[in-house]
């Protein structure tokens, strides 16, 4: 599990790194990921039952982590959205999606 | 419990979908933004009124007692924090109606306005890890929004910068919260304290507040402001005030709160690095105000430094350096939306933002001028203003626990934050109007009033220093005493 979220960052960062706008907004995504998978890790795994009042288990797998990583879900795929929408608006202003050529238009 | 502590939050939302379904009513969306603030600064007022009868207010959302369910937590210094956030923003929207223009209204500047403002409000008066992170991206999409309204090319250019960065420091925020959920097993800010202090602050512990520090010191701007003077340059002057004002000190609210409540076992370590990265934050800020000649710039360094200065009363953690970085909070937020509103007329009069282009404004409008000067005179920190009280405070602490060169390093940075604004001053008031007819005079009787009452709060707050003590000083008590905070939330059941 802690490779599959390693790799995910390392992936996520090296694109975020190239020039591309599309390319940085899918390392964001592919970050956001890793950074699901590893709240889910850090709240333990697997550890026996679902958790369920009335089971009559004694070890129960952690429900919290799993509510913060639907938020998180949430918050992550309304901010690509978003970030979509503006980087298609940028690329119609600008007519390229060249990050360098986008802050190439300094105006001093 | 106490359900006003969460009328705050959830006034600005309701009264902003109410907007959003009226959308062109735009006459109803001004009055309704207006009143929605004066609630909540009546609700902070009557908050105020009952910590200091009572103590902190709790409110457990939903009957799920502490640390099971997420509670609401209005001590003095977030109920501070929510009262000044009040008055900042009514000024600044009010400042809106007759700069913003109408095509911006139609498209959901208001509501997005009360949005932002209820993130805000939300981040100050959580008692939840989450939660705040929650209230945080609340914040942000609202201002992502904000930022880009009105579509310029300058604009999308530098909200490219700031979504991106500030999606990365969101990330890092649930890293970092998903570490220390794993070493603590609780969200409630409060637990979190007990646990902490329980098993201890070791080199693990430390290296989960560096991480927390890392994602605040971006969203404050403290050392990691790279993106600060491109992205609060580009939006129009009433959303770069709110921007300037608010976004932030809910950073600096941040560090302040995890860095008192949580993690303040070392000092030694956290608060030192603390003090170096706002030393070195004052250091680049003046430089950059020193050096830039237009106004946008100018004055986004001078939030810069501001940043600094409150965080450097912070780093010597003594209670004078945190009363200081109260009042200097407080200060700095209504400061910092006035010098935007002021910075952004001068541009929309003289339609330039060099500051060697404009010369003799004061001929022609002579209260911006004054306002201006007494705002100027404010930031530096001259005595009867309210800049002074916070200033002389942070540099008492720091000089009390030993670091002269932070307290010495402030100092210099208000003769540079001097330096910069009589700069300003100088040449864009003084001297001959070179083109008084082809520039025809423009009525800025609207612009005025709300510049003039936050004037006027700076010079109450600067003579009426006094009054504001006792509530400063319980909010500094609070912070100094975790204990007090953790009784009030925990109420004594812990599981």
């Amino acid at each position: 599990m802690s490779i599959a979220i390693g790799s995910l960052f390392t992936i996520g960062t090296y694109l975020i790194l190239s020039r591309t706008l599309l390319r940085i907004i899918l390392g964001m995504s592919i970050i956001g990921h890793g950074v699901n998978l590893l709240i889910l890790t850090m709240g333990g795994l697997k550890t026996g039952a679902p958790p369920l009042l009335g089971l009559g288990v004694t070890t129960f797998t952690d429900p919290l982590p799993q509510a913060l990583l639907l938020t998180a879900i949430v918050i992550n795929f309304a901010t690509t959205a978003l970030l979509l929408v503006l980087s298609y608006r940028a690329y119609q202003v600008t007519g390229t999606d060249d990050v360098g050529k986008i802050w190439g238009y300094q105006d001093e | 419990m106490n359900n006003l502590t969460i009328l705050p939050i959830i006034l600005p939302v309701i009264a902003g979908m109410i907007m959003v379904v009226f959308r062109n009513q735009i006459r109803m969306h001004r009055a309704l933004s207006l009143g929605t603030l004066t609630l909540i600064g009546i609700v902070a007022v009557m908050l105020m009124g009952q910590i200091q009868q009572n103590g902190i207010q709790v409110l457990h959302v939903g009957g799920w007692h502490a640390p099971f369910g997420i509670s609401m937590v209005a001590d003095m210094f977030s109920v501070l924090l929510v009262f000044t956030n009040a008055v900042v923003a009514f000024c600044c929207i009010w400042y809106a109606f007759f700069s913003i223009g109408e095509e911006r209204e139609k498209h959901f500047f208001y509501p997005f306005a009360l949005f932002l403002i209820a993130g805000v409000n939300g981040s100050f008066l959580t008692g939840d890890i989450f939660n705040l992170f929650v209230c945080f991206e609340v914040m942000l999409v609202a201002s992502y929004v904000l930022i880009t309204l009105g579509g310029a090319k300058t604009q999308l250019r530098e909200s490219l910068t700031y979504v991106l960065i500030n999606m990365i420091s969101s990330f890092l925020f649930l890293v970092a919260i998903a570490y220390l959920y794993h070493m603590t097993g609780t969200l409630n800010m409060a637990h979190l304290s007990v646990r902490v202090a329980e098993i201890g602050q070791g080199g693990l512990m430390t290296t989960v507040a560096f991480l927390f520090l890392t994602v605040f010191s971006l969203k404050a701007g403290l050392f990691l402001f790279y993106w600060i003077p491109g992205s609060y340059g580009a939006p129009p002057p009433a959303i770069a005030a709110i921007f300037a004002a608010l976004l932030t000190k809910v950073g600096i609210y941040a560090i302040i709160r995890l860095f008192s409540l949580v993690f303040y076992h070392e000092p030694g370590t956290t608060h030192y690095l603390i003090g170096i990265l706002a030393a070195v934050t004052m250091i680049l800020g003046a430089m950059g105000a020193v050096a830039f000649n237009d106004i946008k710039r100018i004055i986004t360094y001078n939030v810069v430094i501001g940043v600094g200065l409150i965080l450097a009363g912070f780093a010597s953690f003594c209670e004078a350096g945190l009363s200081g970085s109260v009042y200097y909070l407080i200060h700095d937020m209504i400061i910092k939306g006035l010098l935007f509103l002021l910075g952004g007329s001068i541009i929309l009069l003289t339609g330039t933002d060099r500051i060697r282009e404009m010369s003799g404004l004061i001929r022609s409008y002579p209260r911006l001028g004054w306002m201006f000067l007494i705002t100027a005179f404010s930031v530096a920190g001259i005595p009867p203003l309210s800049g002074f009280i916070g200033k002389i405070l942070i540099t008492e602490g720091a000089f009390r626990v030993g670091y002269y060169w932070l307290g010495g390093l402030g100092l210099l940075a208000s003769l540079m934050v001097i330096y910069s604004m009589l700069k300003i001053f100088m040449n864009v008031f003084w001297g001959y109007p070179d083109d008084l007819e082809s520039n025809p005079r423009i009525s800025v009787r609207g612009l005025l009033r709300p510049m003039a009452l936050l004037t006027a709060l700076t010079i109450f707050l600067g003579l009426g220093a006094q009054g504001l003590y006792g509530v400063v000083d319980q909010a500094v008590q609070g912070l100094m005493d975790p204990s007090l905070y953790i009784a009030a939330v925990l109420d004594g059941k812990l599981p």
